[in-house]
């Protein structure tokens, strides 16, 4: 297989089957939660409850003061790699003529340099995080070997990606095709891991804020 | 319990688990990326830097039933393991086992006040109070939960009192604020405004409230009652986990009000009584109430809004507050007791984290009627320690017996000398003499 046939395969049937095992997995995934639905409540409410709920979903992008000063590595290197992720995936000028030519939507994308910059320091921030996994002895503590995969499953995309854009992989079809490739391994991996919490957190988020909210309370 | 030992069993219990396991529950473990965050928000691990108190920690063995029942992969999983296994010609392995079950015991129980100071902090918004309060369901199904809890709901159940406390001291407690007050405590009125609920750690330690109330709603002209039937505002049940001992005591509370056709029920200085009745009460016994619910501070803060309270002179040492858990975050009263503190205090301060993000005093949730948790319950305290030392009040103001009595016997043990008091006393001491606010 010459590095062409191999980028071939992973833009054509690899993609379409990531795409397909992606889209199905989350579908089950939210079904199984939605369909669990919820008790009826019968104490008289304080508050309303849908309200709250969208405002945590909101809310928790932004820790509260003593979390912050308790955990701020957490809140700073967690916020950074997550915004560089989602700049890197969405805003990127390749992606987004990709998403413009598959969905048929698009919109502005940054310069090349500053996506560039910005997946540097996301991929820096990433593997602070990993080390901070392995030493804060609560992250320690707490870690499977699926939170070990699912880092290594976000780290690729943007590695093989920043490689490519720098041609440090060639030939460049090889190097595009690999960057395709671990991107489709991350669609394929999301609904089975904790990588769903990339859906299911606002779904979480919002049911937090709508039980304390008809308690009267904004979480 | 009142079924006898033998009807608990690791299937009862796992059983308890499915009929809880809902869809706010598969979200939040469909969530949880193993941050660690919540551990900050926990006063048991941030006082004993344990990382086993980890608040999501505390659920794993509920965790792994959902994912096993609960979720497509977990089933594919088991599916796969267990007919490699059979091809093997080996036993399937017990998912969760009464050894993990008794070694989850003192999570669940001992370290664990339910306070929900995680649940506000979880970056993917879990509730994780939501669910300990239910995992307590299975624990107690499955016989493991702490002897003292059990304990106190025999009694619960036996008595009427979690303490064992008879009507009979509580007729002796009522006679002497009869005499120092010179006025009547109505005893099963009918047709009344308000039903009054005590809890009997308050009628035992703080006989201050009894009396604070009956001279208040003489001063505020309101109508009320305690019943002889039902006295009892706390609930055994919530706190050991167990929704059927829960719906027996708040059924107590329903007839007792349906029998004195009152429309309000006043909950006491107790916080979990409150959540208790409030919110958890309907859905135990499963139909909503005739009679509305109210904390004694709210009842306060309205008589005081509409101007049926007149106060006289402050306090003019430096106060500070401690929010229960139960109370404000977990129930959305917080302006009101701050509306209160106004009316009588001239040197307020808040605590630096305070009202939805005050921590814990350490012994709510069952904790203090739990001796195995007493190491740790004092460990809890040093975060509320800590918070008290850096706005150095003179004495600490509370509205929760419970709170209450942690915070003085803390305090104590550190030698720190700040008198703690009830919020209803304080407000009962500065009432204008009744001659000018006449008696409707």
């Amino acid at each position: 297989m010459t590095p062409m046939d191999f980028l071939l395969l992973t833009k054509g049937p690899l993609f379409s089957l990531a795409i397909a095992i992606f889209a199905i997995g989350m579908l089950i995934r939210l079904a199984e939660i939605l369909t669990l639905g919820r008790a009826h409540n019968y104490a008289t409410p304080r508050g309303n409850g849908v309200i709250p709920g969208l405002r945590t979903v909101y809310r928790r992008f932004n820790p509260d003061p003593g979390t912050f000063k308790r955990a701020p590595f957490d809140v700073i290197v967690g916020t950074l790699w997550h915004v560089g992720f989602v700049v890197a995936l969405l805003l990127f000028i390749p992606h987004v003529e990709l998403i413009k030519s598959t969905f048929g939507i698009g919109w502005p994308a940054l310069p090349n340099p500053i996506v560039d910059a910005i997946t540097a320091i996301t991929l820096l921030a990433l593997v602070a995080a990993l080390v901070h996994r392995l030493r804060q002895p609560v992250k320690r503590f707490l870690s499977t070997p699926e939170d070990y995969l699912i880092w290594a499953v976000t780290f690729l995309p943007l590695l093989t990606g920043y490689l490519a854009y720098h041609r440090l992989i060639n030939p460049y079809p090889l190097a595009l095709g690999l960057h395709i490739l671990s991107a489709e391994i991350f669609l394929i991996v999301l609904p089975f891991t904790k990588l769903t919490h990339i859906f299911t957190a606002f779904v979480a988020r919002y049911y937090n804020g709508a039980i304390f909210g008809r308690k009267g309370i904004q979480s | 319990m009142t079924q006898g030992a033998n009807s608990f069993s690791l299937e009862r219990g796992l059983n308890a688990w499915r009929e809880e396991i809902d869809a706010p529950v598969a979200s939040f473990f469909s969530s949880c990326v193993h941050c660690g965050l919540c551990a900050q928000a926990c006063p048991f691990y941030v006082e004993t830097g344990d990382p086993k108190y980890t608040p999501i920690h505390k659920l794993e063995p509920m965790r792994l039933l959902w994912e096993q029942e609960y979720t497509f992969w977990g089933k594919l999983k088991k599916t796969v393991r267990d007919s490699i296994g059979a091809r093997l010609g080996r036993e399937p392995k017990p998912l969760i086992t009464d050894e993990m079950l008794e070694e989850w015991e003192p999570l669940l129980y001992d370290s664990c006040t339910m306070c929900a100071r995680c649940s506000m902090v979880c970056p993917v918004g879990n509730d994780i109070h939501y669910m300990i309060r239910k995992a307590r369901e299975g624990m107690v199904a499955s016989g493991h939960s702490p002897e003292g809890l059990v304990a106190a709901s025999v009694r619960a159940v036996n008595t009427g009192s979690p303490m064992g406390l008879q009507w009979k001291t509580l007729e002796v407690q009522i006679k002497h604020v009869e005499t120092a007050t010179d006025l009547e405590i109505p005893i099963d009125k009918q047709g009344v405004d308000y039903l009054v609920l005590l809890s009997s750690m308050e009628i035992i330690n703080f006989p201050e409230y009894l009396e604070a109330i009956t001279k208040i709603f003489d001063h505020a002209g309101v109508s009320w009652t305690l019943s002889r039937d039902c006295f009892e505002a706390t609930n055994a049940g919530v706190q050991i986990g167990s929704k059927d001992i829960g719906a027996k005591l708040v059924q107590r509370v329903v007839d007792a009000a349906d029998k004195l056709g009152v429309k309000n029920v006043i909950s006491p200085e107790c916080g979990h009584a409150y959540t208790g009745i409030r919110w958890e009460g309907p859905n135990m016994i499963k139909r909503a109430y005739p009679f509305k619910v109210f904390h004694i501070i709210e009842v306060l803060d309205q008589l005081r809004a509409d101007g049926r309270i007149k106060t006289e002179g402050k306090e003019m040492d430096r106060l500070s507050m401690h929010d229960p858990c139960n109370l404000g975050r977990k129930s959305g009263v917080i302006k009101q007791q701050r509306s209160l503190m106004d009316l009588v205090a001239s040197d307020f301060v808040d605590l630096e984290e305070h009202s939805e993000y005050q921590w814990c005093c350490g012994a709510g949730g069952g904790v203090s009627s739990n001796e195995r948790a007493e190491e740790l319950k004092l460990a809890a305290f040093k975060r509320k320690k800590a918070q008290i030392e850096q706005v150095e009040p003179e004495r600490m103001v509370t509205m929760c017996a419970t709170c209450r009595t942690q915070l003085e016997e803390g305090l104590e043990e550190f030698n720190m000398d700040i008198p703690v008091v009830g919020l209803t006393e304080m407000i009962a001491d500065h009432l204008v003499e009744k001659e000018t606010s006449e008696k409707p």
